[in-house]
Protein backbone atom coordinates (compact mmCIF):
# COMPACT_ATOMS: atom_id res chain seq x y z
CA UNK A 1 0.00 0.00 0.00
CA UNK A 2 1.33 3.43 -0.93
CA UNK A 3 2.33 5.84 1.81
CA UNK A 4 0.44 9.02 2.62
CA UNK A 5 1.78 12.45 1.72
CA UNK A 6 1.32 15.49 3.94
CA UNK A 7 2.61 18.82 2.63
CA UNK A 8 3.25 21.92 4.73
CA UNK A 9 2.86 24.93 2.44
CA UNK A 10 3.75 28.53 3.19
CA UNK A 11 3.88 31.94 1.53
CA UNK A 12 7.66 32.32 1.90
CA UNK A 13 10.79 31.08 3.61
CA UNK A 14 10.76 31.58 7.36
CA UNK A 15 7.08 31.05 8.13
CA UNK A 16 7.90 27.86 10.03
CA UNK A 17 7.14 24.99 7.65
CA UNK A 18 10.21 22.91 8.50
CA UNK A 19 9.74 23.65 12.20
CA UNK A 20 6.13 22.46 12.10
CA UNK A 21 7.12 19.37 10.09
CA UNK A 22 9.68 18.47 12.74
CA UNK A 23 7.18 19.11 15.57
CA UNK A 24 4.71 16.75 13.96
CA UNK A 25 7.52 14.24 13.34
CA UNK A 26 8.27 14.25 17.06
CA UNK A 27 4.58 13.83 17.88
CA UNK A 28 4.39 10.81 15.56
CA UNK A 29 7.52 9.32 17.11
CA UNK A 30 6.13 9.81 20.60
CA UNK A 31 2.98 8.05 19.43
CA UNK A 32 5.14 5.03 18.68
CA UNK A 33 5.84 5.37 14.98
CA UNK A 34 9.22 4.83 13.35
CA UNK A 35 10.25 8.26 12.06
CA UNK A 36 13.39 9.33 10.19
CA UNK A 37 14.52 12.55 8.59
CA UNK A 38 15.20 11.84 4.92
CA UNK A 39 16.39 15.36 4.25
CA UNK A 40 16.22 18.56 6.22
CA UNK A 41 17.48 22.02 5.33
CA UNK A 42 18.04 23.93 8.60
CA UNK A 43 19.11 27.15 6.75
CA UNK A 44 21.46 27.87 9.66
CA UNK A 45 18.45 28.33 11.95
CA UNK A 46 19.50 27.15 15.42
CA UNK A 47 15.92 26.57 16.63
CA UNK A 48 15.19 24.32 13.67
CA UNK A 49 18.42 22.37 14.08
CA UNK A 50 17.69 21.91 17.78
CA UNK A 51 14.25 20.54 17.01
CA UNK A 52 15.76 17.92 14.70
CA UNK A 53 17.61 16.39 17.64
CA UNK A 54 15.98 13.22 18.85
CA UNK A 55 14.91 12.24 15.35
CA UNK A 56 17.04 9.82 13.36
CA UNK A 57 18.59 11.47 10.32
CA UNK A 58 19.53 9.52 7.20
CA UNK A 59 22.98 10.75 6.21
CA UNK A 60 23.07 12.84 3.06
CA UNK A 61 25.12 11.55 0.19
CA UNK A 62 27.68 13.57 -1.71
CA UNK A 63 27.54 13.94 -5.46
CA UNK A 64 30.30 15.60 -7.44
CA UNK A 65 29.21 17.83 -10.30
CA UNK A 66 31.77 19.89 -12.25
CA UNK A 67 34.32 19.51 -9.48
CA UNK A 68 31.86 20.73 -6.88
CA UNK A 69 30.67 18.46 -4.13
CA UNK A 70 26.92 18.67 -3.57
CA UNK A 71 24.84 17.11 -0.81
CA UNK A 72 21.57 15.43 -1.67
CA UNK A 73 19.04 13.17 -0.01
CA UNK A 74 20.21 9.56 -0.10
CA UNK A 75 17.16 7.94 -1.66
CA UNK A 76 18.53 4.36 -1.77
CA UNK A 77 19.55 4.62 1.90
CA UNK A 78 16.13 5.94 2.87
CA UNK A 79 14.36 3.17 0.96
CA UNK A 80 16.66 0.58 2.55
CA UNK A 81 16.03 2.00 6.04
CA UNK A 82 12.27 2.02 5.32
CA UNK A 83 10.90 3.98 8.28
CA UNK A 84 7.15 4.28 8.71
CA UNK A 85 7.37 8.05 8.25
CA UNK A 86 10.04 10.07 6.43
CA UNK A 87 10.46 13.82 6.83
CA UNK A 88 11.68 15.27 3.53
CA UNK A 89 12.17 19.03 3.35
CA UNK A 90 11.89 21.21 0.21
CA UNK A 91 9.67 19.23 -2.10
CA UNK A 92 10.44 21.51 -5.09
CA UNK A 93 14.21 21.01 -4.88
CA UNK A 94 16.08 20.11 -8.07
CA UNK A 95 18.59 17.31 -7.48
CA UNK A 96 22.20 17.46 -8.60
CA UNK A 97 23.00 15.51 -11.77
CA UNK A 98 23.78 11.93 -10.88
CA UNK A 99 20.84 11.46 -8.53
CA UNK A 100 18.09 8.97 -9.37
CA UNK A 101 15.65 11.69 -10.35
CA UNK A 102 15.83 15.26 -11.52
CA UNK A 103 13.41 16.53 -8.87
CA UNK A 104 12.97 15.73 -5.22
CA UNK A 105 9.21 15.38 -5.70
CA UNK A 106 10.03 12.35 -7.89
CA UNK A 107 12.13 10.90 -5.07
CA UNK A 108 9.12 11.41 -2.80
CA UNK A 109 6.96 9.44 -5.24
CA UNK A 110 9.39 6.51 -4.93
CA UNK A 111 9.30 6.77 -1.15
CA UNK A 112 5.49 6.79 -1.13
CA UNK A 113 5.41 3.88 -3.56
CA UNK A 114 7.53 1.94 -1.07
CA UNK A 115 4.73 2.35 1.46
CA UNK A 116 6.49 5.01 3.53
CA UNK A 117 4.48 8.02 4.68
CA UNK A 118 6.08 11.39 3.90
CA UNK A 119 5.86 14.84 5.45
CA UNK A 120 7.28 17.54 3.18
CA UNK A 121 7.39 21.32 2.73
CA UNK A 122 6.97 23.76 -0.15
CA UNK A 123 6.55 27.47 -0.74
CA UNK A 124 3.61 28.65 -2.81
CA UNK A 125 5.77 30.28 -5.49
CA UNK A 126 7.20 26.88 -6.37
CA UNK A 127 3.89 25.69 -7.77
CA UNK A 128 4.14 25.70 -11.56
CA UNK A 129 0.78 27.36 -12.23
CA UNK A 130 1.49 30.17 -9.77
CA UNK A 131 5.07 30.80 -10.80
CA UNK A 132 4.29 33.52 -13.35
CA UNK A 133 1.75 35.20 -11.10
CA UNK A 134 4.08 35.27 -8.12
CA UNK A 135 6.99 36.45 -10.25
CA UNK A 136 4.95 39.36 -11.46
CA UNK A 137 3.63 40.22 -8.01
CA UNK A 138 6.98 40.09 -6.29
CA UNK A 139 9.49 40.69 -9.08
CA UNK A 140 11.30 37.50 -8.10
CA UNK A 141 11.11 34.29 -10.09
CA UNK A 142 12.07 30.97 -8.58
CA UNK A 143 13.54 28.39 -10.91
CA UNK A 144 12.63 25.33 -8.92
CA UNK A 145 9.01 24.46 -9.56
CA UNK A 146 6.81 21.43 -9.11
CA UNK A 147 3.72 20.45 -11.10
CA UNK A 148 0.51 21.39 -9.28
CA UNK A 149 -0.50 17.74 -9.55
CA UNK A 150 2.07 16.89 -6.87
CA UNK A 151 0.15 19.03 -4.39
CA UNK A 152 -3.12 17.68 -5.74
CA UNK A 153 -1.96 14.13 -4.96
CA UNK A 154 -1.15 15.01 -1.33
CA UNK A 155 -3.45 13.43 1.21
CA UNK A 156 -3.16 16.48 3.45
CA UNK A 157 -2.09 20.05 2.75
CA UNK A 158 -1.41 22.21 5.79
CA UNK A 159 -1.00 25.97 5.42
CA UNK A 160 1.60 27.46 7.72
CA UNK A 161 0.36 31.01 7.98
CA UNK A 162 2.01 34.05 9.46
CA UNK A 163 1.17 37.72 9.03
CA UNK A 164 3.67 39.68 6.91
CA UNK A 165 4.49 41.86 9.91
CA UNK A 166 5.26 38.82 12.08
CA UNK A 167 7.46 37.32 9.36
CA UNK A 168 9.38 40.57 8.94
CA UNK A 169 9.78 40.67 12.71
CA UNK A 170 11.23 37.14 12.63
CA UNK A 171 13.53 38.20 9.82
CA UNK A 172 14.77 41.24 11.74
CA UNK A 173 15.38 39.06 14.77
CA UNK A 174 17.72 36.92 12.64
CA UNK A 175 15.46 33.85 12.90
CA UNK A 176 15.20 33.38 9.13
CA UNK A 177 18.55 34.35 7.60
CA UNK A 178 21.95 35.10 9.11
CA UNK A 179 22.41 38.75 10.12
CA UNK A 180 24.40 39.83 7.06
CA UNK A 181 21.59 38.82 4.70
CA UNK A 182 18.71 40.42 6.57
CA UNK A 183 18.90 43.93 5.13
CA UNK A 184 19.18 42.63 1.56
CA UNK A 185 16.16 40.37 2.09
CA UNK A 186 14.11 43.22 3.60
CA UNK A 187 14.97 45.47 0.67
CA UNK A 188 14.13 42.91 -2.00
CA UNK A 189 11.71 40.10 -1.44
CA UNK A 190 10.47 40.52 2.12
CA UNK A 191 8.40 43.67 1.72
CA UNK A 192 4.96 43.93 3.29
CA UNK A 193 3.41 44.30 -0.20
CA UNK A 194 5.11 41.18 -1.53
CA UNK A 195 4.24 39.15 1.52
CA UNK A 196 0.61 40.31 1.49
CA UNK A 197 0.29 39.24 -2.15
CA UNK A 198 1.99 35.89 -1.46
CA UNK A 199 -0.14 35.28 1.58
CA UNK A 200 -3.28 35.84 -0.48
CA UNK A 201 -2.02 33.43 -3.15
CA UNK A 202 -1.19 30.80 -0.51
CA UNK A 203 -4.56 31.14 1.21
CA UNK A 204 -6.39 30.85 -2.11
CA UNK A 205 -4.33 27.83 -3.13
CA UNK A 206 -5.08 25.95 0.06
CA UNK A 207 -8.76 26.93 -0.08
CA UNK A 208 -8.85 25.47 -3.59
CA UNK A 209 -7.22 22.25 -2.41
CA UNK A 210 -9.74 21.97 0.41
CA UNK A 211 -12.63 22.57 -1.97
CA UNK A 212 -11.25 20.05 -4.46
CA UNK A 213 -11.24 17.38 -1.77
CA UNK A 214 -14.69 18.39 -0.51
CA UNK A 215 -16.12 18.08 -4.01
CA UNK A 216 -15.21 14.44 -4.52
CA UNK A 217 -18.53 13.39 -5.91
CA UNK A 218 -20.97 10.82 -4.92
CA UNK A 219 -23.42 11.51 -7.76
CA UNK A 220 -26.56 9.44 -7.86
CA UNK A 221 -27.26 8.59 -11.49
CA UNK A 222 -31.04 8.41 -11.50
CA UNK A 223 -32.41 11.27 -13.58
CA UNK A 224 -31.06 12.70 -16.83
CA UNK A 225 -29.98 15.84 -14.98
CA UNK A 226 -27.99 13.74 -12.56
CA UNK A 227 -26.35 11.82 -15.38
CA UNK A 228 -25.40 15.10 -17.09
CA UNK A 229 -23.97 16.33 -13.78
CA UNK A 230 -21.90 13.17 -13.43
CA UNK A 231 -20.30 13.73 -16.84
CA UNK A 232 -18.93 17.09 -15.79
CA UNK A 233 -15.35 17.21 -14.56
CA UNK A 234 -15.53 17.87 -10.85
CA UNK A 235 -15.20 21.56 -10.19
CA UNK A 236 -12.24 22.88 -8.31
CA UNK A 237 -13.66 26.18 -7.16
CA UNK A 238 -15.20 28.33 -9.87
CA UNK A 239 -14.41 28.32 -13.59
CA UNK A 240 -15.65 31.06 -15.87
CA UNK A 241 -16.56 30.86 -19.54
CA UNK A 242 -17.12 34.06 -21.54
CA UNK A 243 -18.92 33.67 -24.88
CA UNK A 244 -17.25 36.08 -27.28
CA UNK A 245 -17.49 36.99 -30.93
CA UNK A 246 -14.70 38.39 -33.08
CA UNK A 247 -15.92 41.94 -32.54
CA UNK A 248 -14.48 44.86 -30.58
CA UNK A 249 -17.55 44.86 -28.33
CA UNK A 250 -16.46 41.48 -26.93
CA UNK A 251 -13.54 43.14 -25.21
CA UNK A 252 -15.79 44.69 -22.60
CA UNK A 253 -17.27 41.30 -21.89
CA UNK A 254 -13.75 39.88 -21.55
CA UNK A 255 -12.77 42.67 -19.17
CA UNK A 256 -15.82 42.03 -16.99
CA UNK A 257 -15.28 38.29 -17.05
CA UNK A 258 -11.60 38.67 -16.18
CA UNK A 259 -12.37 40.90 -13.22
CA UNK A 260 -14.90 38.39 -11.94
CA UNK A 261 -12.37 35.59 -12.40
CA UNK A 262 -9.79 37.58 -10.45
CA UNK A 263 -12.20 38.14 -7.58
CA UNK A 264 -13.10 34.46 -7.50
CA UNK A 265 -9.54 33.29 -8.07
CA UNK A 266 -10.97 31.22 -10.92
CA UNK A 267 -9.59 30.30 -14.35
CA UNK A 268 -11.18 32.04 -17.32
CA UNK A 269 -11.98 30.55 -20.73
CA UNK A 270 -13.01 32.67 -23.71
CA UNK A 271 -15.12 30.83 -26.27
CA UNK A 272 -16.15 31.75 -29.77
CA UNK A 273 -18.71 29.35 -31.21
CA UNK A 274 -17.84 29.64 -34.88
CA UNK A 275 -20.50 28.85 -37.45
CA UNK A 276 -19.28 26.01 -39.68
CA UNK A 277 -17.73 27.29 -42.88
CA UNK A 278 -17.16 30.81 -41.61
CA UNK A 279 -13.73 31.78 -42.83
CA UNK A 280 -11.29 33.36 -40.40
CA UNK A 281 -10.00 36.11 -42.64
CA UNK A 282 -9.97 39.87 -42.97
CA UNK A 283 -11.58 41.72 -40.07
CA UNK A 284 -12.66 38.46 -38.41
CA UNK A 285 -9.06 37.24 -38.42
CA UNK A 286 -7.88 40.54 -36.96
CA UNK A 287 -10.41 40.36 -34.15
CA UNK A 288 -9.65 36.70 -33.44
CA UNK A 289 -5.96 37.59 -33.20
CA UNK A 290 -6.81 40.45 -30.85
CA UNK A 291 -8.89 38.16 -28.62
CA UNK A 292 -6.16 35.52 -28.59
CA UNK A 293 -3.63 38.19 -27.68
CA UNK A 294 -5.85 39.57 -24.91
CA UNK A 295 -6.36 36.07 -23.52
CA UNK A 296 -2.60 35.60 -23.40
CA UNK A 297 -2.11 38.92 -21.57
CA UNK A 298 -4.78 37.99 -19.04
CA UNK A 299 -3.71 34.39 -18.58
CA UNK A 300 -7.04 33.18 -19.98
CA UNK A 301 -7.62 30.41 -22.52
CA UNK A 302 -9.12 31.27 -25.91
CA UNK A 303 -11.15 28.50 -27.49
CA UNK A 304 -12.88 28.22 -30.86
CA UNK A 305 -15.66 25.63 -31.09
CA UNK A 306 -17.26 25.00 -34.47
CA UNK A 307 -21.01 24.57 -34.24
CA UNK A 308 -24.07 25.89 -36.02
CA UNK A 309 -25.81 26.19 -32.68
CA UNK A 310 -24.35 28.62 -30.16
CA UNK A 311 -26.09 27.03 -27.18
CA UNK A 312 -25.06 23.46 -28.05
CA UNK A 313 -21.45 24.52 -28.66
CA UNK A 314 -21.26 26.51 -25.44
CA UNK A 315 -22.92 23.76 -23.39
CA UNK A 316 -20.50 21.18 -24.78
CA UNK A 317 -17.47 23.28 -23.85
CA UNK A 318 -18.95 24.12 -20.43
CA UNK A 319 -19.32 20.41 -19.69
CA UNK A 320 -15.82 19.58 -20.90
CA UNK A 321 -14.16 22.41 -18.98
CA UNK A 322 -16.13 22.10 -15.75
CA UNK A 323 -17.49 25.63 -16.10
CA UNK A 324 -19.48 27.00 -13.18
CA UNK A 325 -20.23 30.46 -14.55
CA UNK A 326 -21.05 31.59 -18.10
CA UNK A 327 -20.93 35.24 -19.13
CA UNK A 328 -22.66 36.39 -22.30
CA UNK A 329 -22.98 39.72 -24.07
CA UNK A 330 -26.29 41.44 -24.43
CA UNK A 331 -28.33 40.22 -27.41
CA UNK A 332 -30.02 42.40 -29.97
CA UNK A 333 -33.75 42.94 -29.57
CA UNK A 334 -35.24 39.97 -31.41
CA UNK A 335 -37.34 40.45 -34.49
CA UNK A 336 -39.80 38.32 -36.38
CA UNK A 337 -39.84 34.59 -35.68
CA UNK A 338 -36.81 34.93 -33.40
CA UNK A 339 -39.19 36.43 -30.82
CA UNK A 340 -40.73 33.01 -30.35
CA UNK A 341 -37.44 31.52 -29.18
CA UNK A 342 -36.41 31.56 -25.55
CA UNK A 343 -33.72 34.15 -24.76
CA UNK A 344 -30.12 32.93 -24.94
CA UNK A 345 -29.45 32.88 -21.17
CA UNK A 346 -32.49 30.67 -20.55
CA UNK A 347 -31.46 28.28 -23.32
CA UNK A 348 -27.96 28.14 -21.86
CA UNK A 349 -29.29 27.39 -18.39
CA UNK A 350 -31.46 24.61 -19.81
CA UNK A 351 -28.58 23.03 -21.75
CA UNK A 352 -25.71 23.30 -19.30
CA UNK A 353 -25.23 21.10 -16.23
CA UNK A 354 -27.15 22.04 -13.09
CA UNK A 355 -25.49 24.72 -10.99
CA UNK A 356 -23.98 26.67 -13.88
CA UNK A 357 -24.84 30.36 -13.51
CA UNK A 358 -25.33 32.64 -16.51
CA UNK A 359 -24.67 36.37 -16.38
CA UNK A 360 -25.45 38.96 -19.06
CA UNK A 361 -22.99 41.80 -19.58
CA UNK A 362 -24.61 44.90 -21.07
CA UNK A 363 -23.03 46.62 -24.03
CA UNK A 364 -21.88 50.17 -23.63
CA UNK A 365 -21.56 51.20 -27.26
CA UNK A 366 -24.21 51.87 -29.92
CA UNK A 367 -26.62 48.92 -30.12
CA UNK A 368 -25.89 47.78 -33.62
CA UNK A 369 -23.85 44.63 -33.28
CA UNK A 370 -25.46 41.28 -32.90
CA UNK A 371 -24.80 39.97 -29.45
CA UNK A 372 -25.93 36.42 -30.07
CA UNK B 1 -63.41 48.45 -61.85
CA UNK B 2 -63.97 44.73 -61.53
CA UNK B 3 -63.23 42.72 -58.43
CA UNK B 4 -60.50 40.81 -60.30
CA UNK B 5 -58.63 44.01 -61.09
CA UNK B 6 -58.81 45.12 -57.48
CA UNK B 7 -57.47 41.77 -56.32
CA UNK B 8 -54.69 41.91 -58.91
CA UNK B 9 -53.75 45.42 -57.77
CA UNK B 10 -53.75 44.37 -54.11
CA UNK B 11 -51.63 41.30 -54.96
CA UNK B 12 -49.17 43.47 -56.90
CA UNK B 13 -48.86 45.96 -54.05
CA UNK B 14 -48.38 43.16 -51.53
CA UNK B 15 -45.79 41.50 -53.76
CA UNK B 16 -43.82 44.70 -54.18
CA UNK B 17 -44.01 45.38 -50.44
CA UNK B 18 -42.89 41.87 -49.55
CA UNK B 19 -40.05 42.03 -52.07
CA UNK B 20 -38.92 45.34 -50.62
CA UNK B 21 -38.96 43.97 -47.07
CA UNK B 22 -37.02 40.83 -48.04
CA UNK B 23 -34.47 42.86 -50.01
CA UNK B 24 -34.03 45.31 -47.14
CA UNK B 25 -33.51 42.58 -44.59
CA UNK B 26 -30.92 40.82 -46.81
CA UNK B 27 -29.11 44.08 -47.44
CA UNK B 28 -29.03 44.73 -43.70
CA UNK B 29 -27.63 41.28 -43.09
CA UNK B 30 -24.90 41.82 -45.66
CA UNK B 31 -24.04 45.19 -44.17
CA UNK B 32 -23.62 43.70 -40.71
CA UNK B 33 -21.42 40.93 -42.12
CA UNK B 34 -19.28 43.30 -44.14
CA UNK B 35 -15.95 43.90 -42.43
CA UNK B 36 -15.34 47.49 -41.48
CA UNK B 37 -12.74 49.35 -43.47
CA UNK B 38 -9.64 49.84 -41.37
CA UNK B 39 -9.85 53.40 -40.31
CA UNK B 40 -8.36 53.68 -36.92
CA UNK B 41 -6.85 56.15 -34.54
CA UNK B 42 -4.32 54.76 -32.13
CA UNK B 43 -4.07 56.25 -28.66
CA UNK B 44 -1.16 54.58 -26.87
CA UNK B 45 -0.71 55.25 -23.18
CA UNK B 46 1.18 53.97 -20.18
CA UNK B 47 0.45 53.91 -16.47
CA UNK B 48 -2.82 54.87 -14.87
CA UNK B 49 -3.21 58.42 -16.15
CA UNK B 50 -3.88 59.84 -19.55
CA UNK B 51 -3.93 63.38 -20.77
CA UNK B 52 -7.52 64.53 -21.14
CA UNK B 53 -6.49 66.79 -23.99
CA UNK B 54 -5.06 63.84 -25.90
CA UNK B 55 -8.08 61.68 -25.27
CA UNK B 56 -10.51 64.41 -26.28
CA UNK B 57 -8.50 65.16 -29.40
CA UNK B 58 -8.47 61.50 -30.38
CA UNK B 59 -12.22 61.24 -29.76
CA UNK B 60 -12.95 64.41 -31.75
CA UNK B 61 -10.94 63.11 -34.68
CA UNK B 62 -12.52 59.68 -34.50
CA UNK B 63 -15.99 61.15 -34.40
CA UNK B 64 -15.37 63.55 -37.26
CA UNK B 65 -13.87 60.86 -39.45
CA UNK B 66 -16.12 57.99 -38.42
CA UNK B 67 -13.01 56.18 -37.29
CA UNK B 68 -12.53 53.61 -34.54
CA UNK B 69 -10.48 54.66 -31.55
CA UNK B 70 -7.89 52.12 -30.49
CA UNK B 71 -6.67 52.93 -26.99
CA UNK B 72 -3.62 50.78 -26.35
CA UNK B 73 -2.17 50.19 -22.90
CA UNK B 74 1.56 49.55 -23.20
CA UNK B 75 3.05 47.26 -20.59
CA UNK B 76 6.77 46.85 -20.00
CA UNK B 77 7.54 43.22 -19.13
CA UNK B 78 10.69 42.80 -16.99
CA UNK B 79 13.49 40.85 -18.65
CA UNK B 80 13.35 38.10 -16.06
CA UNK B 81 9.86 37.18 -17.34
CA UNK B 82 9.05 35.74 -20.77
CA UNK B 83 7.70 38.38 -23.12
CA UNK B 84 4.55 36.40 -23.77
CA UNK B 85 3.75 35.68 -20.12
CA UNK B 86 0.45 36.73 -18.64
CA UNK B 87 0.61 40.04 -16.80
CA UNK B 88 -2.36 40.17 -14.43
CA UNK B 89 -0.99 43.03 -12.33
CA UNK B 90 -0.50 45.21 -15.45
CA UNK B 91 -3.88 44.12 -16.78
CA UNK B 92 -5.46 45.19 -13.50
CA UNK B 93 -4.04 48.68 -14.10
CA UNK B 94 -5.11 48.74 -17.74
CA UNK B 95 -8.71 47.60 -17.26
CA UNK B 96 -10.12 50.64 -15.40
CA UNK B 97 -8.36 52.92 -17.89
CA UNK B 98 -9.79 51.12 -20.89
CA UNK B 99 -13.21 51.03 -19.24
CA UNK B 100 -13.09 54.79 -18.59
CA UNK B 101 -11.97 55.55 -22.15
CA UNK B 102 -14.70 53.32 -23.57
CA UNK B 103 -17.29 55.02 -21.37
CA UNK B 104 -16.21 58.44 -22.60
CA UNK B 105 -16.11 57.25 -26.20
CA UNK B 106 -19.59 55.73 -25.94
CA UNK B 107 -20.97 59.06 -24.74
CA UNK B 108 -19.63 60.60 -27.96
CA UNK B 109 -20.78 57.75 -30.23
CA UNK B 110 -17.25 56.67 -31.04
CA UNK B 111 -16.54 52.98 -31.40
CA UNK B 112 -13.58 51.57 -29.51
CA UNK B 113 -11.34 48.59 -30.16
CA UNK B 114 -8.90 48.40 -27.24
CA UNK B 115 -5.57 46.62 -26.93
CA UNK B 116 -3.02 45.75 -24.26
CA UNK B 117 0.45 45.30 -25.74
CA UNK B 118 3.53 43.85 -24.06
CA UNK B 119 7.13 44.78 -24.72
CA UNK B 120 10.47 45.01 -22.97
CA UNK B 121 9.97 48.78 -22.87
CA UNK B 122 7.12 51.10 -23.80
CA UNK B 123 8.80 51.75 -27.12
CA UNK B 124 9.20 48.04 -27.77
CA UNK B 125 5.51 47.47 -26.96
CA UNK B 126 4.58 50.27 -29.36
CA UNK B 127 6.84 48.78 -32.02
CA UNK B 128 5.12 45.41 -31.64
CA UNK B 129 1.73 47.05 -31.88
CA UNK B 130 2.68 48.96 -35.00
CA UNK B 131 3.93 45.75 -36.58
CA UNK B 132 0.58 43.99 -36.51
CA UNK B 133 -2.05 46.72 -36.49
CA UNK B 134 -2.84 49.38 -39.09
CA UNK B 135 -3.64 52.98 -38.24
CA UNK B 136 -4.39 56.16 -40.05
CA UNK B 137 -3.43 58.32 -37.13
CA UNK B 138 -1.55 58.06 -33.87
CA UNK B 139 -2.36 60.49 -31.08
CA UNK B 140 0.30 60.53 -28.40
CA UNK B 141 -0.11 62.20 -25.06
CA UNK B 142 3.30 63.58 -24.15
CA UNK B 143 4.05 63.74 -20.46
CA UNK B 144 5.70 66.61 -18.60
CA UNK B 145 7.19 64.20 -16.05
CA UNK B 146 10.61 62.79 -16.82
CA UNK B 147 10.68 59.02 -16.65
CA UNK B 148 6.92 58.61 -17.04
CA UNK B 149 5.21 57.66 -20.29
CA UNK B 150 6.97 58.40 -23.56
CA UNK B 151 10.37 60.04 -23.57
CA UNK B 152 11.42 62.61 -26.14
CA UNK B 153 13.43 59.89 -27.88
CA UNK B 154 10.36 57.66 -28.02
CA UNK B 155 8.38 60.41 -29.70
CA UNK B 156 11.12 61.09 -32.26
CA UNK B 157 11.28 57.36 -32.91
CA UNK B 158 7.50 57.26 -33.37
CA UNK B 159 7.60 60.15 -35.85
CA UNK B 160 10.19 58.28 -37.87
CA UNK B 161 8.73 54.80 -37.71
CA UNK B 162 4.94 55.07 -37.52
CA UNK B 163 3.38 54.56 -40.96
CA UNK B 164 0.66 57.06 -40.09
CA UNK B 165 0.07 60.67 -39.23
CA UNK B 166 1.35 61.32 -35.70
CA UNK B 167 -0.13 63.97 -33.42
CA UNK B 168 1.87 64.68 -30.30
CA UNK B 169 -0.15 66.64 -27.79
CA UNK B 170 1.41 68.69 -25.09
CA UNK B 171 -0.42 68.16 -21.81
CA UNK B 172 -1.54 71.16 -19.81
CA UNK B 173 -1.01 71.26 -16.06
CA UNK B 174 -4.73 70.99 -15.28
CA UNK B 175 -6.02 68.73 -17.97
CA UNK B 176 -5.30 65.25 -16.70
CA UNK B 177 -7.87 62.55 -16.94
CA UNK B 178 -7.23 60.53 -13.82
CA UNK B 179 -8.19 56.96 -13.29
CA UNK B 180 -7.24 55.05 -10.21
CA UNK B 181 -6.26 51.47 -10.94
CA UNK B 182 -7.02 50.60 -7.34
CA UNK B 183 -10.66 51.56 -7.32
CA UNK B 184 -11.62 48.27 -8.86
CA UNK B 185 -15.03 49.45 -10.03
CA UNK B 186 -13.82 50.00 -13.53
CA UNK B 187 -14.85 53.60 -13.84
CA UNK B 188 -12.59 56.54 -14.16
CA UNK B 189 -12.83 59.83 -12.40
CA UNK B 190 -12.09 63.24 -13.70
Amino acid sequence: MAGRLKVFIGMAAGVGKTYRMLQEGHAEQEAGRDVAIGYMEPHKRPETSALAEGLETIQRRRLVYRSTELEEMDLPALLARAPELALIDELAHTNAPGAEHEKRCEDVRDVLAAGIDVFSTVNVQHLESLNDQVAELTGTRVRETIPDAVLGEADEVVLIDLTPEALIERLRAGKVYPGENVEAALGNFFTVENLLALREVALRQVAQEVEAKRLVVEAPLGTRTERVAAEVPKAVGERLLALVRPQPSSQRLVRRAWRSSQRLGAPLDLLWVKPPGEAIEGEVERQVTALRHLASVLGATFLIEESDNLVDGAARVARERGTTYIMVGESLPRRGLARLREPLPLRLIASTPPGVDVRIVARRGPREENGE
Amino acid sequence: MSVERVLIAVALVLGVLLGYLVARSRLRGRRSERPQAIHQILLPFTGTEISRRALDAALRLARAEGATLMPAYLAAVPKRLPLDCSIPAEAAKAMPMLEAIEQRAASQDVSVDARIERGRSYRHALERLLSHECFDRVVVPATPEAGAGFSGDDLVWLLEKAPAEVLILRPGPEDRFLVSANRGDGYGSE
